[in-house]
């Protein structure tokens, strides 16, 4: 199957920093790909080039067929994406901020009205929906921002942290959400919490210091760890990969 | 399935109607209608005048908007930088320039509406005398046309920070060099020494000649050219910024 999301050898240089040096990744419909690293090591910086966000230095991204740099507007089309600390116009409320984000999207009438209300009750909006958004709890918050990547009903996801903020139940719930949608989408979702990866991803890339340091199943992943280590082995095999001088930008 | 409405008119209507979400709209409405009311009766003096015409207000205008316009800008992409919603707003499927133009027609409406607020001054001189309307009418296009300029050049400062004030003391700056360009006590600097081709180049720069030329009743295409054009330049300038910023 063709991957509906293709990053090729992208390198980010703030000034002398060089942030992100040659990550290549290729990500397909039904793969959920967990993002690990530690914090600094060029997780959020790799989402935003692929979103569009941020320049690359180097490299190219093409999403659902389309180039970024020469179709920026069908490749944006494609996804959808929950940015670090899912930001949304506090003044706002929920209803409010969905029907705008849909509308810049470009839905209207009825099907605005459905796919907003159709968002608000997959992610359990419906008792806030009326309340500005500054008057959220950071779950609720975080919420929004997975209803606004998701309105679109979009073939590629990317998240940044979904999960952060959120108490085990909600946790849980946002887990089977991506779970549920991960058999047909290509999902990006960055974390560093590792029984995440165990419970939703269907692959891992680990990210230390800019570079990819592994990529392949959650299972291979733990595969690393030597049979001595009896418990938390994904802990153990991060820990190794991404010890000493993996701190390069945050 | 519906066709949707354009983009820019959805950033336009948040836009707008943010200005409405927060105390900003009242407290800024309340202070320039203040201020434009004391400018024209007490430091205009339109009754010692014994002239029924808006001659105070539009005189002291520029002087307002100075202050005012970049009250109205600063937030328009310093406040997206520092919620961060800068980054779910320019990785949305649409034109960067749509985000740009929506945003600055809304400071412009809003600033517009403000302006429109000041009518009773006009039917009050009305009701007291004969005063020119062309004259009138044609003086608040002038003063519209330098809010947007004010505004669009305010777009401009905000999109380099994510820093309010920094954006609006910077933009308080920048209009206050466009606008003393055409003074002569900087003509006659710059006569000391530059060329009159300079010196001419400047105080063609001067928003206050082009303004004053508008407000005397004589809507020259030149002047108005000189608005749109310099809005044009501005909001497109906007786009570029906020687009090499992400290769920064």
């Amino acid at each position: 199957m063709a991957p509906l999301l293709h990053a090729a050898n992208l390198t980010k240089r703030f000034g002398a920093i060089e942030a992100v040096r040659g990550v290549t990744l290729e990500v397909a419909a039904g793969e959920v790909v967990g993002f690990l690293g530690p914090n600094g090591a060029g997780k959020t910086t790799t989402m935003r080039m692929i979103t569009g966000f941020l320049e690359p230095t180097e490299g190219q991204v093409t999403l659902g067929g389309f180039s970024l740099d020469e179709a920026p507007i069908q490749a944006k089309r494609s996804f959808g994406y929950l940015p670090e600390g899912a930001p949304a116009y506090p003044d706002m409320s929920v209803l409010d901020y969905l029907q705008f984000i849909g509308q810049v999207r470009g839905l209207a009438g009825q099907t605005l009205h459905d796919r907003v209300a159709a968002v608000i009750s997959q992610v359990h909006l419906e008792r806030v929906e009326q309340q500005t958004i500054e008057t959220l709890s950071k779950g609720f918050k975080r919420r929004v921002g997975i209803a606004q990547a998701i309105l679109h009903d979009p073939p590629i996801l990317i998240m940044d942290e979904p999960t952060d903020g959120l108490d085990p139940n909600q946790k849980h719930e946002v887990r089977q959400l991506i779970r549920s949608m991960g058999s047909t989408k290509a999902i990006v979702l960055s974390t560093h919490i590792l029984e995440e990866v165990e419970a939703v991803c269907t692959r891992v890339i680990l990210i230390a210091a800019g570079r990819i340091v592994f990529d392949g199943r959650p299972q291979e992943f733990e595969a690393r760890a030597p049979a001595s280590v009896q418990r938390n082995r994904m802990d153990h095999v991060f820990r190794e990969m991404t010890a000493a001088g993996s701190e390069v930008q945050s | 399935m519906t066709m949707g409405v354009q983009p820019w008119r959805a950033i336009f209507r948040r836009e707008f109607r943010a200005y409405f979400a927060t105390p900003l709209a009242a407290v800024f409405l309340v202070v320039f209608l203040f201020l434009a009311g004391i400018f024209t009766f007490s430091l205009g003096g339109l009754y010692e005048r014994g002239q029924a015409d808006l001659r105070p207000f539009f005189d002291f205008a520029p002087w307002l908007l100075l202050f005012l316009a970049p009250a109205v800008s600063m937030r328009l992409w310093a406040e997206e930088r520092r919620l961060g919603t800068i980054e779910v707003l320019t990785t949305l499927p649409l034109p960067l320039w749509q985000a740009v133009l929506g945003k600055f027609l809304a400071a412009w409406a809003f600033s517009v509406v403000a302006i429109a607020l000041t009518v009773p001054l006009w039917m009050t001189v009305s009701w007291l005398g004969d005063p020119d309307q062309g004259m009138i009418v044609a003086g608040y296009v002038a003063t519209a046309l330098m809010a947007g300029l004010f505004l669009a050049l305010g777009g401009v400062v905000s999109a380099l920070t994510k820093n309010q004030v920094i954006a609006f003391v910077v933009t308080v700056v920048a209009c206050f060099l466009l606008m003393v360009s055409g003074f002569p006590v900087v003509l006659d600097f710059l006569r000391g020494w530059a060329v009159p081709g300079v010196v001419d180049a400047v105080a063609s720069l001067s928003i206050l000649t082009h303004f004053t030329s508008l407000t005397r009743g004589v809507l020259d295409l030149r002047d108005i050219a000189y608005f749109i054009v310099g809005m044009s330049a501005l909001v497109y300038s906007t786009a570029f910024l906020i687009d090499w910023k992400k290769s920064a």
